[in-house]
């Protein structure tokens, strides 16, 4: 098997062993993108050279001492909304097409303090703005599993680039389920970490109070220790928190005993395919059978976040874009007549359609004479729905629920019905509402042949209980590794 | 559908986003906003007169530090990204 195809953590334990070195795997990782990238398109910026040269000061690091974590010399992919110092970071927009940061965003340093390979940056829906990786100014992604079909959104690229065994594993972000849907549809492991684990610093943003960065890799284990290596309270993220502990690893265990898991029935409802929903309710069964307590339970207001959700993160959005505007860096229209109208000329350029979509809405539930009706109206039934999830985590550990109500649809069948991709996202988007932990791991496939994703969203900080509760599920199943990997 | 978004409400929201939208952007925009508030209607079934507004689900308070630069002179490399500078300047077109 290639050194791709293993988990992050067993390929750092033959690096530190001497078996192999942190520049054999990168250049494994480089051999695999060369040869699937034409299909996949996971990648927008791939840095051959750059981490090379990286995986040897490494590998000297490694052998002086300065690097002995879990994940020294382990390649990975950054999704392309984390800022990096000197590489190319796009947001898969034209707008920052050309932007080299200054600084590097406060997660991936932490990687890179333990040691990672940064192998390039990956594709994502433009401002992570859907749920396809369609929307990108780069090109679509395709599904590893089948390029006919999507690899979900908006960090497709990230988990497409973890099925393909293009990397080991990879960082995405999640303001609505963008982790944890694209990791359903690709048959990786994905995890939103709780609201202000992971400091924002260097995320350029979309919604600020709903965007998390997480990992995306083969296994539990991988995203326990990676979430222990980027989890940090942060100064230079105002909300970054600051937490009793940052041990998830510890919770590697396997043993559900006595837990009681809660399935909303309002999940299971219309909209949801069948298929999905009998692997789904088979991974439930799996977990009793470990000796969890499954119940059903009414969650309520479920179909209210997906409205609240677009005011809130549109409205955000509209702010945080307002930057892009062609004068400090990124793109600048070729001609113009004064400020105003360069500023107008260069955003209607340089932002694609959803974007624009979603910038013109959240200035609209802004503005004077609609804030209240909408954003204020917005933000009480978030408070409603954090209630709804408090009422339910009185009585259950963790809520079992579908990632996604579908498997990955096919490339060109989602964009031209802006709310029926919307409603894709139904099982996600409370979550960050919440601000509440979700981890989404494969539990099946569908006759097609395309994987399903089990979600288990837990309490604020209570992600060991989620990485417990899936690392025993996982223990049941062995990994698929996909047809293109 | 309910919402009629009228074509002056989309000059104003256009103003506000700093977009610049040709007719059939505009037409798709009143159409793709109107559908949205129809969506969005959906939470006036929901009583919220008792319910406070939730920014942040967690009590989050002005973080305070000293003025005191700590990150170094990242001069040429910001204005390296500038579409267009003069010496240490960004350049933008003529504003008054």
């Amino acid at each position: 098997m290639s050194l791709m195809g293993l988990t992050a953590v067993s390929l750092g334990k033959k690096i530190r062993a001497g078996e192999v070195s942190a520049i054999e795997a990168a250049q494994e990782a480089f051999a695999s993108i060369e040869k699937k990238e034409a299909a996949v398109n996971s990648f927008v910026t791939v840095e051959k050279e750059r981490a090379l040269e990286r995986a040897k000061e490494v590998q000297k690091g490694m052998e002086s001492g300065i690097y002995a974590g879990l994940l020294a010399g382990v390649p990975v992919a950054i999704k392309d909304n984390m800022c990096t110092k000197g590489i190319l970071t796009t947001c898969s927009s034209k707008i920052l097409g050309n932007y080299l940061p200054e600084f590097t965003s406060e997660a991936v340093l932490q990687l890179e303090k333990a040691g990672a390979v940064i192998l390039g940056k990956t594709n994502m829906d433009e401002f992570a703005m859907g749920s396809t990786t369609e929307t990108s100014a780069f090109g679509v992604t395709k599904n590893p599993w089948n390029t006919e079909h999507v690899p979900g959104g908006s960090s497709g690229g990230s988990c497409a680039a973890v099925a393909a065994e293009e990397c080991s594993y990879a960082l995405g972000s999640d303001t609505g389920g963008s982790i944890r849907q694209p990791s359903s549809f690709c048959g990786v492991t994905g995890m939103k970490p709780t609201y202000g684990t992971v400091s924002r610093y260097g995320l350029i943003a979309y919604g600020s109070s709903l965007d998390q960065i997480g990992p995306v890799a083969k296994d539990v284990t991988d995203c326990a220790v990676i979430l222990e290596t980027i989890a940090s309270h942060d100064k230079k993220d105002s909300t970054s928190v600051k937490r009793e502990e940052y041990d998830f690893t510890s919770a590697l265990k396997d043993d559900v005993k006595g837990m009681k898991i809660g399935i909303p029935k309002d999940y299971f409802g219309e909209g949801l395919d069948s298929e999905v929903r009998e692997q789904v309710m088979a991974a439930a069964k799996v977990l009793e059978e470990k000796g969890a307590i499954v119940e059903e339970f009414d969650l309520s207001l479920v179909e209210y976040a997906i409205p609240a959700y677009y005011v809130i993160a549109c409205a955000e959005a509209s702010s945080n874009l307002a930057r892009f505007d062609g004068v400090k860096y990124g793109y600048r229209t070729e001609e113009y007549n004064g400020l105003h109208n360069m500023y107008k000329k260069t955003r209607s350029e340089g932002f694609g359609t959803e974007v624009k979509r979603r910038i013109m809405l959240g200035s609209f539930v802004l503005s004077s004479g609609y804030y209240d009706a909408y954003y204020l109206k917005a933000l009480r039934t978030k408070a409603l729905i954090k209630q709804a999830f408090d009422k339910a985590f009185s009585q259950y550990d963790m809520i079992l629920a579908p990632a996604a109500p579908t498997t990955a649809p096919r490339i060109g069948e989602s964009l031209s019905d802006p709310i029926k991709m919307y409603l894709g996202d139904i099982y996600t988007i409370s979550v960050n509402l919440a601000g509440l932990p979700g981890i989404s791991l494969p539990c099946g496939k569908d006759s097609k042949g395309l994987p399903i994703g089990l979600q288990l969203i837990g309490n604020c900080f209570e992600e060991k209980k989620l990485i417990q509760a899936a690392y025993a599920f996982e223990q049941t199943r062995e990994y698929e590794h996909c047809p293109l990997a | 559908m309910a919402n009629i978004i009228s074509d002056e409400t989309i000059e104003y929201v256009g103003i506000l986003a700093k977009l610049e939208l040709n007719e059939e952007e505009k037409e798709q925009a009143k159409k793709d906003i109107g559908e949205m508030l129809d969506y969005i209607d959906k939470l006036n079934e929901l009583d919220t007169s008792a319910v406070e507004p939730m920014s942040h689900v967690f009590p989050v308070n002005n973080v305070f530090r000293e003025d005191v630069v700590e990150n170094g002179d990242g001069r040429e490399i910001s204005l390296a990204n500038a579409p267009e500078r003069k010496e240490d300047s960004f350049v933008v077109p003529r504003t008054i």
